[in-house]
């Protein structure tokens, strides 16, 4: 079976394929984890402490280190990059990107003028109806 | 027994549940009942199981994959077929004072099965069937990239089609239409059975859809012959890399809205309920951003069909290859820039119905683009009016006009008029029965000497043809019609008795398909009889283009004694001009996947486990999770998942081949 590695009861583990996408180093794995660790420490300490007065800059930072976490993974853990799998990774990564943010971005919208219209109840309108 | 222990062991299923009040299901049941005992018994008269079982449920062999797909796809047409003939006949006599034959409660199960079946367990075993036979095949392979999961991905649909079926006779399907809208289907308006039938029976099979999506994306990015780059690929190929890429893209949509919908039901969240903040709009703009692919997903593979049916029946290279591949792409990324058009009256307002009217109508331009392509290749080419072609001919008129009535709907004060009315019925059923009925025939009827080694009959095979092809215009075209006049779709009754003559001339056109149905049937019955007579012993019956015409028909297990070598489109015409000669020394043993019991047993387990959830057996839902992870952790120590073909086995194969191509004077 060509391209499928199998596994003989002798070939455990990743020593078998010959072809298979690098692991990484022991330094790859403690960066990512460093970095993991301090983007989950920031968000808890700044919604413990209530460091902003304004919440919604606090959830600004949140959601700004939650993108970065996920790059963080992508990058030390997942082992992406440009050339990994003839570019395909990077394909089918910019591919989920682009329909994240059309079904993410879509649905907002979409939302927003559907109870805008429909529920205005729901927005403390009741007295436009 | 107390009602408490009764409660614990069977849940909320009661002798109640089972509808023996209902006339028409226990003479279904009985025939079924009769039907499956003759079956068996022949099944064990002739000894077939040990054969069933070691040639076909543990195979992990993509064409028997496919052929197993397929026959599933034939058996529920019938029984999808079976609901709308039923709805038909209801819709045909129920006028005035007639009440029809269905009451409410079962003509509601009744359109809802009907849509549920046709969608998830015909049209998706069908093109994932065609995928899973012939891609492996034009790529020059042996097999999928994983071929357990291949077996395991089959079987998991088929246990979506056990739950559905089983809804027949054991309590009752959803009343909520195919997709199930909330915040009917929630616990408040729907308390019954019915939904959760439709979310296991959803879930199961989705499982076996997503695998099957990755397994196939993974064979063709990783297992094409040498040389043969991507804009090498053959056509069919090329659709059933876009159709997985949209199946892996989307399918998660939807198991986590019908997750969603799940909690609302069991456990009393409010994701979609009408309090508590719960927002049954987000369950239909959620349902669409998977449903709109997912027409895609049934109708791009059979585009690559009929790509490859005019290109081989013209005799001629297709035309614009490079723009049916980009055509392809842009589909691929417009599918999600669509959903809200099926939902413009929901009240989003000017703007965003305006953006998706005019995405809607942007998709038509590469849709256009494809027709107008089929057309070019087959202008001054020698065309062989075949039984595929004549698929693909009634498919073009068909579609287009099914493709014209879609714009009309995407112009949103158009769409203000006819939402939900049998115009709208009429226009998809234009397209799904245009596009992907026609083209699984036409696939069928080209790939069928692929597969078993002789043609179709061609006298059946005009009757099926011309009985589907002028009875789907006799059933739809009163719909369109009264469509226009602002009949709404799923009523079960009506007052004016002006409007009756329109649905008598529907139910002729879906007696006419009945024929057609049978006529098929009868073809696969005529064909095997006649089978020495319509043998074909070259593999390559049509004059093919690509690479499934260079082996044998069937195919050996390991399909091509040596990988091919690919210089350039239609590999296999290539081959063929250049006075390709077939080696016949040198094999070696050749490296195969073992079959393994564990897929059927896996979805086995799985059934049970949706019907427990189904009817709150708890205790049998809780054990039988625990045995799926269990049997799955079981099978990774199985190490023997591989042997080789011994060299004198393919030695001997490939003489026979040898001496049946002489014989045939290739």
């Amino acid at each position: 079976m060509a391209g499928h590695a199998h596994h003989d009861a002798h070939a455990h583990g990743h020593g078998g394929h010959g072809d298979a996408p690098a692991h990484g180093s022991r330094r790859e794995y403690v960066i990512g984890f460093l970095l993991s660790v301090v983007l989950t420490a920031i968000p808890f300490a700044l919604v413990m402490t209530n460091a902003f007065a304004d919440s919604r800059i606090t959830a600004g930072i949140v959601m700004l280190c939650a993108i970065v976490q996920i790059v963080v993974h992508m990058i030390y853990f997942l082992h992406m990059n440009t050339k990994s799998e003839n570019g395909w990774t990077l394909m089918a990564l910019i591919f989920t990107a682009i329909l994240v943010v059309i079904v993410l971005s879509g649905s907002l919208w979409v939302m927003y003028h559907m109870n805008l219209n429909m529920m205005p109840q729901m927005s403390g309108e009741m007295s436009t109806m | 027994m107390s009602d408490t222990l009764t409660k614990l062991i069977f849940g909320r299923l009661t002798i109640e549940s089972f509808p023996i009040h209902e006339p028409i299901i226990v003479m279904t049941f009985i025939a079924v009942a009769i039907g499956g005992a003759a079956v068996l018994a022949a099944l064990t008269y002739f000894k077939l199981w040990g054969y069933l079982w070691k040639e076909w449920f543990t195979t992990v062999d993509h064409k028997k994959i496919g052929i197993m797909y397929m026959i599933l796809g034939i058996v529920m047409l019938l029984r999808g077929f079976a609901d709308a003939i039923m709805m038909r006949s209801q819709q045909a006599i129920a006028f005035g004072q007639n009440e029809g034959f269905l009451n409410a409660h079962h003509y509601d199960q009744v359109f809802t099965a009907h849509g549920v079946i046709m969608i998830f367990f015909v049209a998706m075993p069908f093109v994932t069937g065609l995928m899973n036979y012939i891609v492996p095949l034009q790529i020059g392979a042996r097999d999928v990239s994983f071929p357990f999961l291949n077996n395991f991905s089959f079987w998991m649909t088929a246990s979506g089609v056990v739950i559905v079926m089983a809804s027949l006779f054991v309590g009752e399907f959803a009343r909520t239409g195919w997709l199930a809208f909330a915040p009917l289907s929630g616990l408040d308006y729907s308390p019954d059975v019915g939904v959760d039938y439709y979310i296991w029976a959803l879930q199961l099979a989705g499982v076996g859809t997503l695998l099957s999506g990755v397994n196939l994306i993974a064979t063709i990015v990783k297992m094409r012959a040498p040389g043969m780059g991507l804009m090498k690929m053959p056509i069919f190929t090329w659709s059933a890399l876009v159709t997985n890429i949209l199946i892996v893209a989307a399918f998660p949509v939807l198991t986590a809205v019908l997750a969603m919908l799940s909690l609302d039901r069991y456990v009393g969240t409010n994701f979609f309920t009408n309090t508590l903040g719960g927002n049954p709009m987000m369950y239909v703009n959620m349902i669409w951003i998977w449903g709109h692919p997912e027409v895609y997903i049934l109708v791009l593979p059979v585009f690559g069909v009929f790509s490859e049916v005019v290109s081989t029946f013209s005799s001629k290279r297709l035309f614009g290859y490079t723009s049916m591949v980009y055509a392809l792409l842009v589909i691929t990324i417009l599918s999600y820039l669509v959903w809200l058009h099926h939902f413009f009256t929901m009240g989003s307002g000017a703007s965003v119905n305006s953006f998706f009217g005019i995405t809607t109508m942007i998709i038509s331009i590469p849709t256009g683009a494809k027709i107008f392509n089929w057309l070019f290749t087959m202008y001054r080419g020698r065309i062989r009016y075949e039984l595929p072609m004549m698929w693909a001919i009634a498919f073009m008129l068909t579609f287009t006009i099914g493709g014209m009535t879609g714009v009309l709907l995407a112009v949103p004060p158009a769409d203000f008029v006819l939402h939900n009315s049998l115009f709208l019925v009429a226009h998809f059923h234009n397209v799904i029965i245009g596009a992907v009925v026609f083209g699984t025939f036409a696939g069928i009827n080209y790939w069928f000497p692929k597969a078993f080694g002789f043609k179709l009959d061609r006298t059946w095979g005009l009757v099926s043809f011309w009985c589907w092809f002028v009875g789907f215009w006799v059933a739809f075209t009163p719909l369109y019609v009264l469509g226009l006049m602002g009949i709404t779709r799923r009523l079960r009754h009506f007052d004016d008795p002006s409007l009756q003559i329109w649905f008598v001339i529907a139910a002729v056109g879906a007696a006419i398909i009945a024929v057609g149905i049978a006529a098929f049937l009868i073809q696969i019955a005529v064909s095997v009889l006649n089978r020495d007579k319509l043998r074909d012993v070259t593999g390559d019956p049509w004059d093919g283009r690509s690479l499934e015409w260079a082996t044998s028909s069937p195919p050996p297990d390991y399909n091509f004694a040596f990988t091919p070598v690919v210089h350039d489109m239609d590999a296999w015409y290539d081959m063929k001009s250049h006075k390709y000669a077939r080696p016949t020394e040198g094999f070696q043993p050749i490296h195969m996947p073992s079959n393994t019991w564990a897929g059927i047993v896996i979805a086995g387990v799985s059934t049970v486990f949706g019907l427990a959830m189904v009817w709150y057996i708890w205790w049998l839902a809780a054990l039988s999770f625990v045995a799926v992870i269990g049997v799955a952790i079981f099978h990774t120590f199985n190490y023997k998942r591989d042997f080789h073909i011994p060299v004198e086995e393919v030695i001997e194969t490939e003489l026979r081949r040898t001496a049946d191509l002489q014989a045939a004077g290739a």
